[in-house]
């Protein structure tokens, strides 16, 4: 980040920890290290909280699989040769 | 995909040809792998076709399957290589092994505006779930196949690696290109939303 040299290279550093941190993959002491930066430097904390926010939404707009179409799964039964099982598999999965 | 069924199917059934456990299989995967084709591929046909290629081979090749890794994570192999496939034959000109410059200074954040306290009614508002959905369409493919697999199908990186035959350091890689890449595009919309105070201009 451009606006605090003095501390950039630490900022480089906590950008490459970062996914492992959102994603509860650091070991303790990382950790530590990793929130005492944050809890000092303003645009890291931007960083972390905006990509933390960025990961929470998509989870948010994904988070089942929408039924396939029902055309779709006709088609895909129909090509797999299961046509069979399409009535009670449809019914089984709601 | 579909939790409950995934836990009751019988690999030996599938193998022994139980067309019964094959619909279920069926079922409990393909909204997964046609939502991998469609946010690959963007358009309806080209994930149906990503969907109906990967459960034939699937079906072709089960008696094989050496359970090396998941079942899941084997399916979703076959998937993003159907896919990966596809991409390659539409768009020959890119590099899907290119994950971008060797340094990250290119994925440097650049916006720094706090835009995570807005209110739920801006950050999940219809437009701004579009938005959403853009700048992940926005993402180069390489990493747009990672960030799929890893957070919207929650593969782990291991089974990420797996799938994709890419070491995990890869994986790691381009999954924190993917982040920031997606965190800058949405910190330039949202930021929009922000009192002009906080817009960090």
């Amino acid at each position: 980040m451009s606006d605090h040299n003095h501390i950039d290279i630490k900022c480089d550093q906590l950008l490459g920890l970062l996914s492992d941190y959102l994603d509860g993959q650091t070991e303790d002491d990382v950790r530590l290290v990793f929130e005492s930066h944050i809890a000092d430097c303003q645009n890291c904390r931007v960083v972390v909280d905006t990509t933390r926010k960025t990961i929470t939404l998509i989870h948010a707009c994904n988070d089942k699989p929408l039924p396939i179409p029902d055309e779709v799964r006709k088609r895909l039964f129909n090509r797999l040769d299961l046509d069979d099982y399409l009535k009670n598999s449809a019914v089984a999965n709601k | 995909m579909n939790e409950a069924n995934l836990h009751e199917i019988s690999i030996d059934a599938l193998r022994s040809g139980d067309r019964d456990e094959f619909a279920r299989l069926v079922d409990a995967y393909s909204g997964s792998i046609y939502r991998l084709g469609l946010k690959l591929l963007g358009r309806e046909q080209d994930a149906e076709d990503v969907l109906q290629n990967t459960f034939i081979k699937v079906l072709q090749n089960i008696q094989g399957f050496e359970e090396r890794s998941s079942l899941s994570t084997w399916i979703y192999r076959i998937a993003a290589n159907e896919a990966l496939m596809m991409l390659r034959k539409m768009r020959p000109e890119v590099n899907l092994d290119d994950q971008g410059p060797e340094e990250d200074d290119d994925f440097a954040p650049t916006e720094l505006a706090d835009w995570s306290p807005l209110p739920e009614a801006i950050l999940m508002s219809g437009e701004s779930k579009k938005y959403l959905e853009h700048a992940i369409q926005e993402l180069p493919e390489p990493l747009r196949v990672v960030f799929i697999l890893r957070d919207i199908e929650d593969l782990s990186i291991k089974e990420t690696s797996e799938a994709l035959n890419l070491t995990e350091t890869n994986v790691k890689t381009r999954l924190l290109r993917a982040r920031l890449n997606l965190r800058e595009q949405l910190s330039v919309y949202y930021r929009e939303h922000l009192p002009k105070e906080l817009k960090n201009e």
